[in-house]
């Protein structure tokens, strides 16, 4: 009877999306362990408003540690936080979101509990009462099994890889402490400093539009953004390695090795032929849609759907009709 | 009145010094090309690596990049590069050095996909020389596990920053700047300290042909690696399943109102 801690983050007092994704996969492997699912939501003084809705996922207990302290990332901090809770709460798995915060803090908790992290993975299995974990190397050009001989074993999941799911449980949320001296925190964050609005990043979010030598000029950027934000809030923008060599955008969009690997439920490839370094970064999308000038493109060959044509005449079509469909189903 | 002045300038002369002596080790890491066409081994663990051309991991030219043009803007100190990897990995470290750096250290010993067993191994000598500063690339282009670094810092017991574009040193400080959802945040941390480098302020210099006949010259120690036994045991290493390209919705733009049909009945999609 094993116990599995879900680490989930928040954003301006609501559940992010990889909320319920982590916790479904947690869910899912507790079946397999006789394991029960719990939760650990640190944020800041305001709670978060949909915490219970974990429960619904598989999570028995929600734990919600709120504190101005927590209210964003801080390494130290969460760090902290995350391996008392473990080493307090005889924990065998510990499971949170490969997202940039998820990738930051695995690290630090696994370093922290002296165990080793699998890092960005893309499948669970139980194997024999053994948990294996999936995770691409070579910006997904392999496919690496791999299991970790320690415990607690400690893994960050790619963001959209993971379906939610319906496994209700009791999912009751109570108050937890930070317990912390925040002064004690080496890390200060001094500033932000907005920019590129309130956009996904790349590697998490649902749906990508990515821009390619195609686009033919940073300045044609504009044609991308009409279709992203046609496709809603969930969507973010890529980019091939070639326009971010070129200066055109900035190199957190860059898809591919060196770049982001992304798994995206949609991806939308324009003016991008597909070079061997994006396919690898992008081929586990859900759904990849390809416009280009060039029926011989290689991104074709790994597109479920293409579009042969002038993507300044396609793609404005497309935001078009896709701003129909959601008028349409509004 | 000559005492007094002789003395004030040997006091702004070490304050002098103390600000602007700068220690700093990167620790750099051998990968296949991002080029590369990957094919398994034989036994089905590992990469093959005949006819792979090896290069220093590019997130890794950035940081041998900063800790250069921290050392010259401070007008003193010292650049060491370290790394754990196979005997062939002394070429990465010579490619550190033609670069500029001063001085470096082989740890030889297997990598595995263990990161923690690889900070340990870098821990245990980097702890000895004790810098001002720990570089590293934010992750390695060949296992892409963005951990070694904050790994390091914790069994160094330093703080640390991860992906960070561009920073500067100040008053035994560094001030990091990075690039987060909606924005750039600004980190503030004690040295000595970890930082991992992204893309951003750092590009590359190439090793001028009088750096790669001075880097011959330069020390390059090898030591076997305190590696702790790899507890990341990899089972198996496969080449992801096939995508089966798709069709051809149409050409043009009257193919985007079928295109977007196809994504909402039959892809479920949008």
């Amino acid at each position: 009877m094993g116990k599995i801690l879900v680490v989930v983050e928040q954003r301006e007092g609501r559940l992010r999306g990889t909320a319920a994704e982590v916790v479904s996969a947690a869910s899912e492997l507790a079946v397999a362990r006789k394991a029960t699912v719990e939760v650990l939501l640190p944020t800041g003084p305001g709670g978060v408003s949909d915490a219970e809705a974990l429960g619904a996922h598989g999570a028995e207990v929600i734990e919600v540690v709120s504190d101005p302290a927590l209210a964003t990332y801080h390494p130290d901090g969460f760090a902290r936080l995350v391996e008392r809770r473990v080493r307090s709460g005889g924990y065998d798995v510990v499971l949170m979101a490969a997202t940039a915060q998820g990738k930051d803090l695995g690290p630090r908790v696994a370093a922290l509990l002296d165990v080793p992290l699998a890092q960005d993975v893309t499948a669970i299995e139980s194997v024999d009462g053994e948990v294996e974990f999936l995770r691409p190397v070579y910006a997904g050009k392999a496919i690496a099994r791999v299991a970790i001989d320690a415990d607690p074993k400690v893994a960050t999941l790619r963001p959209n890889v993971f379906q939610p799911a319906s496994r209700p449980a009791a999912g009751g949320v109570v108050e937890g402490a930070l317990d912390d001296d925040s002064d004690g925190w080496p890390t200060r964050v001094v500033g932000f400093e907005e920019s590129g609005g309130d956009i996904p990043d790349v590697a998490e979010a649902g749906v990508v539009v990515s821009g390619g030598r195609g686009l033919k000029g940073p300045e044609h950027w504009e044609i991308l953004e009409e279709l992203r934000s046609a496709l809603g809030e969930e969507a973010g923008l890529g980019a091939s390695r070639a326009v971010v060599d070129a200066g055109w955008r900035p190199h957190s969009e860059q898809v591919g090795q060196t770049g982001k690997t992304v798994s995206p439920r949609l991806y939308f490839a324009i003016g991008i032929s597909g070079a061997i370094q994006h396919l690898a970064g992008m081929r586990t999308a859900g759904t990849i849609v390809a416009v280009n000038k060039d029926p011989d493109a290689p991104i074709f060959k790994v597109a479920d759907y293409g579009i042969v044509g002038d993507l300044f005449e396609v793609v404005p079509r497309l935001t078009e009709e896709i701003r129909a469909l959601r008028e349409r189903s509004a | 009145m000559d005492d007094g002045a002789d003395w004030y300038i040997e006091v702004a002369y070490l304050e002098w010094e103390r600000r602007c002596y700068v220690e700093i080790v990167v620790c750099v890491k051998r990968v296949p090309d991002t080029e590369t066409r990957v094919r398994i081994d034989r036994d089905g663990k590992t990469l093959d690596a005949s006819g792979v051309k090896y290069v220093m991991s590019p997130y890794d030219e950035f940081a041998v990049e900063a800790a250069l043009r921290k050392r010259d803007e401070a007008g003193e100190g010292e650049v060491t590069v370290v790394t754990v990897g196979g005997a062939d990995s002394a070429e990465t470290l010579r490619t550190a050095l033609a670069m500029g750096a001063d001085r470096a250290i082989l740890l030889e010993g297997e990598v595995t996909q263990d990161g923690l067993a690889t900070a340990r191994a870098l821990a245990d000598e980097i702890g000895k020389l004790a810098p001002d500063l720990v570089l590293l690339g934010v992750m390695a282009a060949d296992h892409d596990q963005q951990q070694v670094g904050p790994m390091l810092a914790v069994v160094l017991d330093h703080p640390c920053v991860t992906g960070v574009s561009s920073f500067d040193l100040v008053d035994g400080r560094a001030v990091c700047r990075r690039g987060v959802e909606g924005g750039t945040e600004t980190l503030e941390l004690p040295l000595p300290s970890v930082i991992t480098i992204t893309k951003g302020e750092y590009e590359p210099r190439y090793a001028s042909l009088k750096g790669i006949m001075a880097a011959k010259r330069k020390p390059l120690e090898t030591k076997a690696a305190a590696l702790p036994d790899p507890r990341l045991r990899v089972m198996t290493l496969e080449l992801p399943p096939e995508r089966t390209g798709g069709r051809i919705v149409g050409e043009g733009p009257g193919a985007a109102a079928d295109l977007v049909r196809l994504l909402r009945e039959e892809a479920n999609v949008i």
